[in-house]
């Protein structure tokens, strides 16, 4: 299907290494299909950032493996098991819809952990080990509407990590943020991921952003969604303001784009619903 | 303090206006007493008694109706709003018995509930129970998609679903219903206490004074039912306040 240099098989990965599987993934909106045949691997601590032209699927895409969203066909395994049966974690974008505003900032964090029936003592523990991790100096006792963006962004984010997730799911976690909050947000989160080695699928629209905070690369073609490329990226970790000039990253960010304006150009009339 | 000066000047203005009318004699002193005319009829009928009996009479029987009515319509509204498609089949009866005039159903309700104090309260829950319901079911099915997504995500059954965050979500239009809701089971129980066999009530008290020209008890009760309407109102204003704290923010 893929009209671009026919690396659309994403590279195989041992089972045991691999946290997800996708296989003959299906999806389809009004018979349009977004998704036909789909095949996917996800190493097991990998933070992997889909990146692709609007309405490609990238939101399809982790909303069914995040089972918010049925398939129509294929399956998406963890480690053998469905979704439900996985601890996971989810960003959504718009955090002013995702926080509860009837409760305080930290019991939206406590939220997820009442619902595993944690004792009240291990529930503490992990909020004060959160604040610590993401050096929180605002009042979690705050309503999340008395809250900054970042802040409230910032909350999401360690509701989504209280449960100790296998996998976690970043929906444009940052698109809604300041320049500045972003940066600072960024590298909380990649130091805390990395550190707890969390499987990690981030959608973003941003390329930058997709590069600095990913282990892989997977660019999406316009609907039927194929791979368009898979990258390795292997800038060393921590990645910083300085990261953005390496020549390293420069030269991927190059590629990318070349890749991404041919899967743009590649299909101009039936993928132009966005 | 300050917001409170432009009302206050507002309702003197009234007064005054109305205290003119009648010092030029604008028209018959039996249909249009003075203020203070009214205020002295209305004060004594309050000094002897049955006033006061009247409107603690007319507010229990609001209040019991209100009660009835939220007690129906809160938790039917909020199953109904859960199941959307259950309410797009009802949406029509309840449309339409919200959109009948109450009093058109006095005489089915005197039929079912005799003469008496359970007619008055029924026909008035009825009323306000419809638009209780209707108010709670929309805020269910308008609530945010993404907050049951997010509860979903964290691990809620979709019972936990309703009760923490769909009730959430729509309290704010319940309080809206039950708002509604009061002021209209007030209308219903002073329409109800002129028409449907009653003795006593501020309906009553103001037909009563109709009747018997006693035009200044007559203005000034409808100025007591108006006052009661509008303090039920304020009550709710600032209920909604306090406990939705987190609205339109």
């Amino acid at each position: 299907m893929s009209p671009l240099d026919g690396s659309g098989a994403p590279g195989v990965i041992a089972p045991r290494d691999a946290a997800i599987t996708i296989r003959g993934l299906a999806k389809a909106f009004g018979g349009q299909p977004v998704y036909s045949g789909f095949d996917l691997d996800v190493r097991r601590g990998d933070i992997l950032a889909i990146f692709g032209p609007n309405g490609c699927g990238k939101s399809t895409l982790i909303n069914m493996a995040a089972g918010l969203l049925s398939v129509d066909g294929g399956t998406i395994l963890y480690d053998g098991r469905e979704v439900r049966e996985v601890r996971i974690g989810y960003v959504f974008q718009n955090y002013r819809e995702a926080l509860f505003p009837w409760i305080r900032a930290a019991d939206n964090i406590r939220y997820p952990l009442r619902r595993m029936g944690l004792p009240k003592r291990e529930i503490e523990a992990r909020l004060e080990r959160l604040s610590a991790d993401f050096r929180v100096r605002f009042d979690l006792a705050r309503y999340p509407y008395e809250l900054s963006g970042g802040q409230q962004q910032l909350v999401s984010v360690m509701r989504a990590l209280a449960v100790e997730p296998e996998v976690l799911f970043l929906d444009e976690p940052f698109s809604a943020l300041d320049f500045e909050t972003t940066l600072d947000l960024r590298a909380l989160l990649q130091a805390v991921l990395k550190r707890l080695g969390v499987t990690t699928l981030l959608v973003s629209h941003d390329l930058e952003e997709s590069i600095a905070l990913a282990d892989r690369l997977l660019m999406l073609t316009r609907r039927p969604t194929t791979v368009a490329d898979d990258l390795p990226v292997t800038l060393p970790w921590p990645r910083t303001s300085t990261t953005l000039s390496d020549p390293g990253f420069v030269a991927l960010k190059r590629r990318c784009l070349t890749v991404f304006e041919a899967a743009v150009a590649g299909r101009p009339v039936d993928g132009a619903q966005a | 303090m300050k917001g409170l000066v432009a009302p206050a000047l507002g309702a003197l203005g009234f007064v005054a206006l109305w205290w003119l009318a009648t010092v030029v004699q604008l028209a018959d002193p039996v249909l249009l007493p003075s203020p203070a005319e009214t205020f002295r009829e209305t004060w004594a009928a309050f000094a002897e008694g049955p006033l006061w009996t009247d409107l603690q009479r007319t507010v229990v029987r609001t209040v019991q109706a209100f009660v009835i009515a939220t007690l129906i319509g809160v938790p039917l509204g909020v199953a109904l709003g859960a199941k959307e498609r259950v309410y797009r089949a009802v949406e029509f009866v309840v449309d339409f018995f919200r959109s009948t005039p109450a009093s058109a159903l006095f005489p089915l309700f005197l039929i079912l509930f005799g003469v008496g104090e359970g007619t008055k309260i029924a026909v008035a829950a009825f009323g306000a129970a419809l638009v209780i319901l209707f108010n709670s079911a929309y805020g269910v099915m308008n609530a945010r998609r993404t907050r049951v997504l997010a509860a979903r995500v964290m691990g809620a059954s979709e019972g936990r679903i309703l009760w923490d965050v769909l009730v959430w979500e729509a309290l704010p239009q319940i309080l809206v219903g039950m708002r509604a809701g009061i002021s209209l089971a007030l209308v219903i129980v002073v329409v109800a206490e002129m028409f449907i066999g009653s003795t006593d009530g501020l309906g009553q008290r103001v037909i009563r004074a109709q009747s018997l020209f006693e035009s200044g008890l007559m203005y000034g009760v409808i100025f007591l039912a108006g006052a009661l309407g509008y303090l039920l109102n304020l009550l709710f204003l600032l209920a909604e306040k306090r406990f939705v704290h987190w609205a339109g923010r």
